[in-house]
């Protein structure tokens, strides 16, 4: 199975998402922003970093990077999509998840090991997990509260969109502790924290983010 | 060469914590009887010849697509006269 | 109009405003002699800038030649001092680049740029060599924490540095954040980076072959910091001048970021024969660095710079510190490719030179000579000064002042409450405020970061191989004796790199000082570089480069001398790195190394009474490099489950960390004077945690090495207990250990 990873001008996760796809047991292909093809991949990653130093807002210039073009198209027809920190600030960007995601209330950058309940196992990222487990991921954002008017926080949580949420005190003043989102289909998928950094007992915090990995991966299998 | 600026400002019911902050800061300096703070941007657009209808109409695209996120935040397009 | 080389021998009376730019009279008449006429005005600007002693060390030169004449033999050493960075081989095929760099003034000045763009430096100096950047420490210094310049100047600090730092995609994995009020006004914001190059790809900084051409790429050329080398770095604050704050450069790091990526993709692709990074003196330095590294010579036609401010005049072009651009000399048959790569990256190249055979550095101006000289007396043979220098008369009061006569607590509870007191103290209290406003764990090699003992990455991820660093100073025991100081940086350094499961190879040093006009000043400059170049050739490590930073004054009052050292070892196989965490309950507690009475310079003689006094703890670097083989054999065979060293705080402040790391408590008995026991910074010790079925293995190679050790208690519950004098609970611990930095700069 083969999991794209595109590399924007000043993405910084890329590797790290290469290889918690290639410890999944996946095939990472690497996409760059000026491509205008996917490359035939089965589903791809959106990484996290500051694509073209995200002067503008996080994400902005990166929504209309030639390689959105097919992406955005694909998402809609059913391609599996995560996108982690600036990968979920650019979905957004793309109107592929609603709402946005601005500044932290603190205004300070965070990085922390940060506690997390999975609220939705019913994404094509999710499904290794069971709602209501909780796991901890690096997060580390400087624009990671995420926002949306109360109808759409509503509508997210009456259909069982909301992936993650913070544990603990929240992180960033995101609204209602919001970690994460899904689309009404449940393949694209925002999360700020990073699960790509809690896939080896070596360098992160835990293992509990190889299952976003592995859930893709496997529902691509079942296909 | 005329100037056409581009305000962007979050929308009223979305935090800003940089206005925050600096109304926060105010009374600290002395700065007293100010209500509240709200902190945007602004885009000075040098435009070529003539700003007709058609070239303003041109930039308000530009500001809903890119310079502004239309879910977080409002704009205001003006001309600045030289 | 730029004056041209033939204007200024027509001219040969001209007054020039050398005084200006910081050129001393006969400074300047050596510029005259060596040209055998009167500089032009560029000519003026590069020698002024280039002879500043940020520049050209020309005080610090004489010392500095100890840590060649004095280095270890080692083969390690693959490239020394001199270069943009020394390198070091670590095996496998493998070699490291690191070095520390000063950028202190900027940072007073605009806090958030200054410290961002001191990042961005040292990460063009390593990308230098060939290498890839991989991580990113800082050491920092200020004023009293509770000072009102300290939380102008720390939180735009540390901003900075994660605002650059966290763009470039580098784990930021350590460093070192101290509070003393001889940093008032002076902070000290040191910047290091370590970078990993395969041996047949390291890179030189040098110019050769004829015709070859020089390629200026990466961000254009604007107004920032002109004059910013001889004017900021070279001249001290004082009241007489308060307005002087010259231009800061401005950083961007998305720029940076790509030219990293730009680099190794040229690299990758072998199509550089030389590489230089544009920092302080902007092309002045580079072009005369590489010209006379190089065995030809070297125009350059100015007016192609692309420039950002399209006003400037040459000189100033010449001497502007714009930052996140770089200069690679390329052979003309690899011209294109070498663009094609650079517009791949969306980054700005421009031929503006060549290498050719006339042994001059000249300068073309839409035409016109404005420069013609030989390069090696721009780039090296500036000035060297013996500056004066003398024992302090203040240096034998400062040293029998001793901590003897400082009331010291009494009882169980007074012990409790000394205890409670240093641990919120703000040297010794948690630096996560700091720290986790960086991202360490962006490239996921990180294996130890902040606030461990050393950063460890990991290096490859096939065979585990992977470096350990850490940096250490302290400015208060190198004030009561510089030559013990310096030394006393290098052991805590070496100790924590040793503690982690590393190998310590070598050093890398950051010399912060006060004036060198000083004769005070500048012995205690000479003593620090004497004893740490004493003590690199004992423990075996070569210094491989660093900086020199003079002036941090304020008046004529001085900083504390800090030499600040950086030390790197290599980690055979990162998966045995040892963590300073207890991971267990019912662990043997032991203690490694002697403790003595030594409380001068300590940080509780600091903290609770204000007092810096009699000399520092006694240097053993025989001790220190015993404990390190101890500590590699221990790490190699799995035979402690946690270990940290002792340093500021003692024995109890190590404790604390160890304990409230992952949450399990301690209860440990101590012999003698508990105070003595509990908070003396006596050297070459550390604190393991060990697994009750190891304890004797451990005690045997203790004992093999001649590390004294003894068990001192186990690891358990929810307190940090010492029989017979006191319990604290780890909540409570906690709240004081990670209440005082939040609550002074929220």
């Amino acid at each position: 199975m083969k999991v794209g990873v595109i590399t924007f001008p000043g993405s910084l996760d890329d590797g790290d998402a290469a290889r918690a796809v290639a410890l999944a047991g996946g095939d990472a292909v690497r996409l760059w922003h000026a491509d205008a093809d996917l490359r035939g991949v089965d589903a791809v990653v959106l990484p996290g970093g500051f694509s073209y130093g995200d002067y503008l807002r996080c994400g902005a210039i990166a929504r209309f990077a030639p390689v959105m073009e097919p992406l955005v198209d694909a998402a809609k027809g059913g391609l599996p999509v995560l996108g982690i920190c600036n990968g979920f600030q650019v979905l957004c960007e793309s109107h592929l998840l609603p709402g946005a995601l601005i500044r932290n209330d603190h205004r300070k950058f965070v990085c922390r090991d940060q506690g997390l309940r999975i609220e939705s196992a019913s994404t094509v990222w999710t499904s290794a997990y069971d709602v209501g487990q909780e796991i901890v991921a690096p997060l580390k954002n400087g624009e990671g509260g995420y926002v949306a008017d109360d109808a759409t926080l509503d509508a997210l949580e009456a259909e069982g969109r909301v992936v993650a949420r913070y544990l603990g005190d929240n992180p960033n003043g995101s609204y209602r502790a919001i970690a994460g989102v899904a689309n009404d289909r449940g393949n694209v998928v925002g999360l700020m924290p990073h699960p790509e950094h809690a896939v080896e007992d070596l360098t992160g915090p835990s293992t509990d983010g190889l299952g976003f990995f592995t859930s893709v991966l496997k529902g691509l299998v079942g296909v | 060469m005329a100037r056409v600026v581009v305000d962007v400002m979050l929308k009223p019911e979305i935090l800003d914590p940089q206005g925050k902050a600096v109304h926060q800061a105010l009374p600290r300096l002395g700065y007293d009887g100010i209500a509240a703070v709200r902190q945007g941007k602004r885009f000075e657009l040098e435009v070529e010849g003539e700003v007709t209808e058609e070239r303003l109409a041109q930039i308000r695209g530009a500001a809903e697509t890119l310079l502004s996120n239309p879910v977080i935040e409002d704009f205001t397009v003006r001309v600045e006269e030289a | 109009m730029s004056e041209t080389v033939k204007h200024a021998e027509a001219t040969p009376e001209t007054e020039q405003p050398y005084r200006e730019l910081g050129l001393k009279d006969d400074e300047y008449q050596r510029i005259r002699e060596i040209l055998g006429r009167r500089p032009t005005s560029a000519e003026l600007a590069m020698y002024s800038v280039m002879w500043s002693e940020h520049c050209s060390y020309k005080s610090s030169k004489v010392h500095l030649r100890q840590f060649g004449d004095k280095a270890p033999e080692t083969d390690a050493m693959l490239v020394g001092i001199g270069e943009n960075a020394g390198v070091v081989d670590i095996g496998q095929g493998w070699a490291v680049t690191f070095k520390v760099e000063s950028h202190n003034h900027p940072s007073y000045v605009e806090p958030y740029q200054g410290a961002a763009t001191g990042v961005g430096g040292i990460v063009r100096d390593i990308m230098s060599m060939g290498a890839r950047p991989v991580a990113v420490m800082d050491p920092l210094r200020f004023g009293p924490a509770d000072a009102a310049d300290t939380r102008r100047v720390l939180p735009g600090v540390v901003a900075g540095i994660g605002g650059y730092g966290n763009c470039l995609g580098l784990p930021n994995i350590g460093g070192e954040v101290v509070f003393d009020p001889s940093y008032a006004g002076n902070p000290l914001v040191n910047a290091l980076c370590v970078g990993v190059v395969r041996h047949e790809d390291i890179k030189l900084a040098f110019a050769s072959g004829s015709g070859n051409l020089i390629v200026l790429f990466g961000a254009a050329t604007g107004g920032d910091g002109i004059g910013g080398v001889s004017v900021l770095a070279s001249e001290t604050f004082d009241d007489a001048h308060p307005t002087k704050r010259p231009a800061v450069q401005v950083g961007d790091p998305f720029m940076e970021k790509v030219l990293i990526e730009c680099c190794l993709d040229v690299f990758a692709a072998d199509l550089v024969v030389g590489i230089q990074d544009l920092g302080g003196a902007g092309l002045s330095c580079a072009t005369s660095e590489l010209a006379s590294a190089g065995d030809g010579g070297m125009t350059v036609w100015l007016d192609r710079v692309p420039l950002r401010d399209s006003s400037l005049a040459p000189e100033e072009i010449l001497m502007s510190e714009s930052q996140e651009r770089m200069c690679a000399v390329v052979e003309p048959a690899k011209l294109d490719a070498f663009l094609e790569i650079c517009a791949t990256w969306d980054v700005l190249a421009t031929v503006i030179g060549e290498v050719d055979g006339s042994g001059r550095l000249t300068v073309q101006w839409h035409g016109d000579t404005i420069v013609d000289v030989p390069p090696r007396s721009v780039a090296h043979d500036g000035p060297v000064y013996e500056r004066p220098y003398a024992r302090p008369s203040w240096q034998d009061a400062l040293q029998a002042n001793d901590p003897s006569s400082l009331a010291r607590p009494a009882t169980g509870d007074e012990l409790r409450a000394t205890v409670l007191d240093l641990v919120a103290a703000p040297n010794l209290a948690s630096k996560s405020w700091v720290t986790d406003q960086y991202d360490r764990y962006v490239l996921g090699n990180t294996v130890l970061a902040q606030p461990e003992d050393a950063g460890v990455v990991r290096v490859d991820e096939t065979t585990h191989l992977g470096v350990a660093l850490a940096t250490d100073g302290n400015g208060r025991f190198a004030k009561l004796d510089p030559y013990a100081g310096a030394q006393l940086a290098l052991s805590e350094a070496y100790r924590n790199v040793a503690v982690s499961g590393a190998l310590p190879l070598a050093v890398t040093d950051c010399l912060n000082f006060g004036s060198p006009e000083d004769p005070d000043v500048m012995w205690q400059f000479a003593e620090a570089t004497r004893g740490l170049a004493d003590a690199c050739l004992e423990l075996g490590v070569p210094v491989t480069g660093g900086n020199v930073s003079f002036y941090n004054q304020t008046g004529d009052v001085a900083i504390n001398p800090t030499p600040v050292v950086g030390v790197l070892g290599v980690v055979d196989d990162v998966r045995r790195r040892v963590s300073i965490g207890f991971g267990a309950e019912g662990e043997s507690v032991v203690l490694l190394g002697e403790t003595r009475d030594e409380l001068g310079g300590s940080e509780w003689a600091h903290h609770v009474h204000g007092h810096l006094g009699g000399l520092p703890p006694r240097v053993d670097l025989t001790a220190e490099r015993a404990l390190g083989r101890l500590m590699a054999e221990a790490a190699g065979g799995s035979l402690v489950s946690a270990a940290h060293d002792l340093s500021d705080g003692g024995l109890v402040q190590t404790l604390v960390e160890m304990a409230l790391r992952r949450g399990i408590g301690a209860t440990v008995t101590v012999e003698g004077d508990s105070f003595v026991a509990l908070l003396s910074e006596s050297v070459a010790r550390a604190v393991v945690a060990v697994p009750a079925d190891r304890v004797d293995d451990l005690l045997a190679r203790a004992s093999a090495h001649g590390v004294p050790a003894t068990v001192i208690g186990r690891t358990g519950g929810d307190a940090l207990v010492v029989e017979g004098a006191f319990a604290i609970g780890l909540a409570e611990l906690r709240t004081a250990h990670e209440g005082t930095l939040p609550a002074l700069f929220r």
